[in-house]
């Protein structure tokens, strides 16, 4: 099966293991992967702070980008609901709209994508430790995707997973929020990090750089010894 | 008590919240207590939870669609069973109007129960000027007000930021209490100094839940039966509503009051639902003699038709105030008005304008959770996005800072060269900052950010530096 890969910008500048885990994951799981060098950014920092116009000059881009792709997965849930959004936000015009609907009808989050397309529930991984997953609100809210990371997470063997409490809370990134209001920012993480801390986990696990960055970052300045890794690098543990 | 609430800017009532340990406590547990109890009425005792609220919504938006047809229904009904009906652009003409009931009865002793629509239009410090006692009956709002007119910071619990030991305190000080902070000595308290207020009052206001159009009926949902003595006693009653609080039929209303109850409190039903219709009829043996029903616009038919309609939608149970994990943060009176949370960070910049108020829609991660429980399917986070979008593209109120960087993003997101060549400089660009893997001090964007969390340094090698080489054969 050919996968476009829409690795989101934060992976490719910042987290670029996740990339090449979701590569190695999916290439090991049958699919042949494509990585369009033209993609940027999705659009969502400019258009959750207001700024519609600048930010559909990029969503246009990566419409294009990807108009001959079969499948695009991203290892974001946010970021791929935003391709999600495309056909709202152009609802109206007669060129971009069915185009950006074609390109939603064909975009997944990575697990969404490796349980409801491929099928696989269990990606033969193997992790020693005891983790926790932070349900993204993106993710798991606007795109839907609630089950298959935990599916694939409980598959995962050596791995014991703990709940963690009060997951239906957002971290406080919300985008340009963590930098707006970064001392109501600072609090929410602070109660996310108390929370994964209670687990008495190993790993924090989670299916969205960013969250990721907001809640680890905040666990590095507090020198937690908690190790944050992303889903696709779980997956792709061996 | 208008709209409004203190005079601070926003960053400051920020602060104070952030420093108010026991307010945030108390925010957090009622917060969680709160989801337990609704969920165990919504989603885990009905089951089928989206259709109840697909039909709620719809029950709603047919309202909406059609209010001319129920105001004027509902107006005729009224008037019918004996009542008076008053239509109130502003709230000057509100207050003008009850005004002149007040002024007509010579009524002096006044009991209120729970009404935020009156606490928008400050009919309080209206009837104070008519040199009125008005007491408000509603527990908390009794707590708020002898506590020298502390506001709300809830719609539904008004007192959550206070302890029973500064209740206390306040029965101490404002009626001579001596007793403990049990809060079953407490109420016995209020109970007996509200008694006196009851049944000395010459005028009665309430609020109201729904009115139901076709019998000229109004609804009132309490735990405490203050809404009932309010209604029996007093000679003279006066309604208040917002202009959308309508529901065609018993039925209708039936559907929304449970909607209401599970939502706001966790209840199947509350302990009093009262349902009045005019005033005392000949065969009654209590009840009003005279009804007045006053509807209040202020500002809700600009609303109405354009693109944040469905913010009338809203049956005022705070759900998403309850869900909020910013409102969770920094409690209620950040938000500046008695209309907090998500519902009043759409709400007030509509009814208040964006100059008071612009950064309420920013205090959101738009994280959802509030679209994701609104009993009427109100798109809050969407909503929220929205005013963002007016304040930047219409209003032109965004820092000059965020647009310049903005414009930039535009640039530099949209074309793919300058993108590559963007963030392949940025490890370069931010060399100086970086320790390791991290930035631990950031300037800029990043400045806030890394008070307190570090910041990750750029890969030096890119993800699709890695992808490029590796198709080359060179990985």
């Amino acid at each position: 099966m050919k996968v476009t890969l829409f690795t989101t910008c934060i992976v490719d500048m910042f987290r670029s293991n996740v990339g090449k885990a979701t590569v190695e994951l999916l290439e090991r799981l049958g699919c042949e992967i494509e990585f369009p060098e033209s993609q940027v950014c999705c659009g969502q920092p400019a258009y959750n702070s207001g700024y519609v116009k600048e930010s559909k000059e990029a969503m246009k881009r990566m419409i294009e980008t990807f108009s001959n792709a079969e499948y695009v997965v991203s290892p974001s849930g946010s970021c791929a609901y935003m391709f999600h959004e495309y056909p709202h936000i152009f609802a109206g015009d007669p060129v971009w709209e069915p185009k950006a609907k074609a390109l939603a009808e064909r975009t997944y989050e990575l697990t969404q994508f490796i349980v409801d397309i491929l099928k696989i529930e269990d990606v033969g991984a193997k992790l020693e430790g005891t983790a926790t997953y932070h349900t993204s609100c993106h993710m798991t809210r606007l795109l839907g995707v609630k089950e298959p990371p935990i599916i694939l997470l409980k598959n995962v063997k050596g791995l014991k997973f703990t709940e963690l409490p009060g997951k239906e809370q957002c971290c406080g990134f919300g985008g340009t929020f963590s930098v707006k209001m970064a001392q109501i920012s600072e609090q929410m993480v602070d109660e996310k990090v108390r929370h994964v801390e209670e687990t008495g986990a190993e790993y924090l696990i989670g299916a969205d750089a960013a969250c990721l960055m907001n809640i680890g970052g905040r666990m590095g300045r507090l020198e937690k010894p908690i190790k944050v890794m992303h889903i696709a690098e779980v997956l792709n543990s061996r | 008590m208008a709209m409004k609430i203190g005079t601070e800017q926003f960053k400051e009532r920020v602060d104070n919240g952030l420093n108010d340990e026991f307010m945030r406590g108390a925010v957090a547990s009622a917060q969680d207590g709160m989801s337990l109890k609704r969920r165990a009425v919504t989603t885990d005792e009905l089951g089928n939870w989206e259709e109840w609220r697909n039909h709620a919504e719809e029950i709603r938006q047919h309202v909406l669609e059609h209010l001319d047809f129920y105001l004027e229904q509902l107006s005729e009904n009224v008037a019918k069973r004996g009542g008076h009906v008053f239509f109130a652009q502003t709230k000057e003409d509100a207050n003008e109007y009850i005004r002149s009931v007040v002024q007509m009865k010579k009524a002096k002793k006044i009991v209120k129960s729970k009404s935020m629509v009156t606490e928008e239009i400050s009919l309080n410090a209206m009837l104070q000027e008519e040199g009125c006692e008005v007491v408000e009956t509603d527990l908390g709002e009794y707590i708020l007000q002898l506590d020298d007119h502390d506001s709300p910071s809830h719609i539904v619990v008004p007192a959550l930021h206070k302890n029973k030991e500064q209740i206390r305190e306040v029965f101490a000080e404002k009626l001579g209490y001596t007793k403990t902070s049990k809060p079953e000595e407490l109420a016995y308290q209020a109970r007996v100094t509200l008694r006196e207020k009851f049944l000395e009052a010459d005028l009665g206001i309430t609020g109201c839940n729904f009115a139901v159009a076709e019998t000229g009926s109004f609804s009132l949902v309490t735990n405490e039966g203050n809404a009932d003595l309010v209604t029996a006693l007093a000679k003279t009653q006066i309604t208040v509503m917002g202009m959308e609080r309508i529901v065609p039929t018993f039925e209708e209303m039936e559907i929304l009051v449970s909607m209401l109850t599970r939502n706001a409190v966790g209840q199947k039903l509350t302990s009093y639902i009262t349902v009045l219709t005019g005033p005392r009829e000949d065969l009654d043996v209590d009840g009003p003699e005279e009804f007045h029903l006053v509807i209040v616009d202020n500002g809700r038919s600009d609303i109405l038709g354009g693109e944040f309609q469905s913010v009338l939608q809203c049956i005022r149970c705070a759900a998403c105030i309850n869900v909020c994990p910013v409102y969770r943060q920094i409690g209620g009176h950040s938000y500046g008005s008695i209309y907090p949370g998500p519902i009043g960070a759409v709400l007030t910049p509509l009814l208040g304008g964006y100059d008071e108020y612009k950064e309420l829609p920013y205090a959101s991660t738009l994280c959802g959770a509030c679209t994701e429980v609104c009993p009427v399917k109100i798109p809050l986070h969407n909503l929220l996005l929205k005013h963002r979008e007016m304040i930047v593209e219409k209003e032109g109120k965004a820092p000059v800072s965020e647009k310049l960087l903005m414009k930039a993003f535009g640039l530099g997101a949209a074309s793919p060269t300058l993108y590559k060549i963007g963030s392949k400089l940025a490890p370069t660009a931010l060399n100086p900052f970086t320790s390791g893997d991290k930035i631990s001090k950031g300037v800029g964007p990043l400045k806030a950010w890394t008070e307190a969390r570090d910041f990750p340094a750029p890969n030096k090698e890119r993800f699709r530096d890695w992808f490029k080489s590796r198709e080359k054969g060179d990985k």
